[in-house]
């Protein structure tokens, strides 16, 4: 089966972030990348249904040129072939529409994308991507059966629910699923992986014009840090003074131990 | 500015609110109808071309984050998701995992989609709920009723303290810095979702949104830096105690007492001082 992964480069977690001068946005200058977390469980979950299933995994992202490197990473780790999609732009409906276009073409059995970013943390990609495409999908799941031995064309899947509730649910496919992160073990790139993925072909899609996207219906108007309401008592300095002033706190002023 | 406000059982008097909040009239609706995303994204379409609403106002349930974005694709828009304050036009909602807000502001003729986080309004209105039939339609997605898996090995819901631990650990080999400390407090040990994920604790030990949801008499939480998503799991706890390296982590919003400083120096010395007495 043909299955197509659709991840995104953000920061690395732990980075120092500040806002722009703009103050519309991060600033990217002097910060490293990575792929987003829950994006890298559905490029192992992609992985591990080739080796199921047999196939062909392909990795596609939409971002400035840094993001070709977060694709040679997945190509690193198995995946086959990387499509690029070289462009700037934070509108989720926009990138949707990039990659949707992309992947008409390729025609998988199965998207798998992260269920939200660790950056804008929308949520929705996938979920637009199946709307564009007109396929069925579902959202935030732990688990994917490919139902080949029992009803050839469907997937079934485990989603999560609130408060420890799951669901199954059964669809056909092709089909687009988001996946919560920890449904799997993630590999590392082998010395091997990162030598063949030197050879491996990575697709540029050039967008002509940035401004031939559909309009965006919601932009940042502004990004900042969150106003700080500490109203407990914070310590700080020798950690053997801080954890005793803490511990006697603890004791008679909470009476909590 | 006309609101249809989206109703389901969860976050119910919340997004009622958060609706009359925003603009008025507002139509309220729950859905008749079992859900699967098909089926609830041709039942709101229907209800949106019938209402002719400037904004749908839904809560940010599971259910909302499975349909709501491919809805508002339909109509070529973006779901404003997980808002935590603001009214039209502009609404604020976190992102960086909680390290910024953002302010989003709509752009052009509704309708526009905006969801609620939970908590964020304080329920309570006077507005009433129609049931909304919708006219029949197929869905790919067959759904089987919602379970739990065996039954849980831990109920932390029982802990009078629990020490939990998040990604600040570093490493599976350093859990017994923490479980010293649970030690020294006869605390339950508990875990953010990173840890869980990787398997360095069982599932059952979780905390938070998917987790298990506690209100101890005092909650450690060590190297968590509090995402929503752990948060709402543990803001039950009468006293919140955070140790953490990042000041501006918001985890310190919550916390009664904290330790601003590096865990693996902080824990061992919270043991020793509990030792002494």
């Amino acid at each position: 089966m043909k299955i197509a992964v659709a991840i995104k480069q953000v920061p690395l977690r732990d980075s120092p972030l500040r806002v722009n001068a703009a103050g519309t946005w991060i600033e990217e200058n002097n910060l490293g990348f990575e792929i987003n977390e829950p994006d890298a469980y559905a490029l192992e979950e992609a992985l591990q249904l080739r080796e199921k299933h047999s196939g062909e995994v392909i990795v596609i992202s939409a971002g400035p040129a840094r993001v070709s490197q977060t694709i040679r990473e997945a190509l690193a780790k198995g995946a086959d072939r990387g499509i690029h999609i070289d462009v700037a732009t934070l509108d989720t409906l926009h990138v949707a529409s990039l990659l949707a276009a992309a992947l008409k073409t390729e025609a998988p059995d199965l998207i798998l994308t992260g269920l939200q970013s660790d950056d804008l943390g929308y949520g929705q990609t996938g979920v637009i991507l199946a709307e564009l495409l007109g396929l069925p999908h579902s959202t935030i799941i732990m688990q994917v059966q490919v139902m080949n031995d029992v009803q050839p064309g469907r997937v079934r899947v485990k989603r999560e629910l609130e408060d420890g509730w799951f669901q199954h649910i059964e669809m056909p496919l092709p089909a687009v699923l988001t996946i919560q992160s920890g449904l799997n073990k993630l590999r590392y790139a082998t010395l091997m992986g990162i030598k063949k993925a030197k050879s491996k072909e990575i697709k540029e899609i050039k967008v002509v014009s940035a401004g031939e996207g559909p309009q965006a219906s919601a932009v940042i108007e502004k990004l900042y840090a969150p106003e700080k309401n500490q109203q407990g008592q914070i310590f700080d300095g020798d950690p053997k003074t801080a954890a005793a002033k803490l511990v006697e706190k603890l004791r008679f002023e909470a009476r909590v131990i | 500015m006309s609101i249809l406000a989206i109703v389901e059982q969860r976050m119910a008097g919340e997004v009622l609110a958060a609706a009359k909040e925003f603009g008025s009239p507002v139509n309220a609706y729950s859905i008749d109808l079992p859900y699967t995303a098909d089926t609830y994204t041709s039942a709101v379409e229907e209800l949106i071309r019938k209402v002719n609403p400037a904004l749908v106002v839904f809560g940010h349930t599971y259910q909302t984050r499975d349909y709501a974005p491919k809805l508002a694709g339909r109509f070529g828009r973006v779901l404003i998701g997980d808002v935590i304050a603001g009214s039209p036009p502009v609404f604020v909602r976190q992102m960086f995992q909680g390290k910024f807000n953002a302010d989003v502001r709509l752009v052009g003729d509704g309708p526009h989609f905006v969801s609620i986080q939970a908590g964020a309004w304080r329920a309570g209105s006077d507005i009433a709920v129609e049931t909304f039939s919708p006219t029949p339609t197929a869905s790919r997605q067959v759904a089987e009723p919602p379970f739990r898996e065996a039954a849980r090995a831990v109920d932390l819901s029982a802990a009078d303290i629990i020490v939990s631990v998040g990604r600040g650990i570093k490493e599976k080999e350093n859990l017994p810095v923490v479980e010293a400390l649970a030690q020294a407090l006869g605390a339950e040990l508990a875990a953010s979702r990173p840890i869980c994920d990787a398997g360095w604790l069982p599932m059952d030990r979780q905390v938070g949104s998917s987790g298990q949801t506690v209100s101890p008499k005092v909650y450690f939480a060590v190297g968590i830096s509090g995402a929503i998503q752990h948060l709402v799991g543990m803001k039950g706890a009468k006293t919140v105690v955070a140790i953490n390296k990042d000041r501006d982590a918001p985890i310190f919003e919550l916390a009664h007492y904290g330790i601003v400083g590096d865990l693996f120096e902080v824990v061992p010395a919270l043991v020793e001082e509990l030792k002494k007495k």
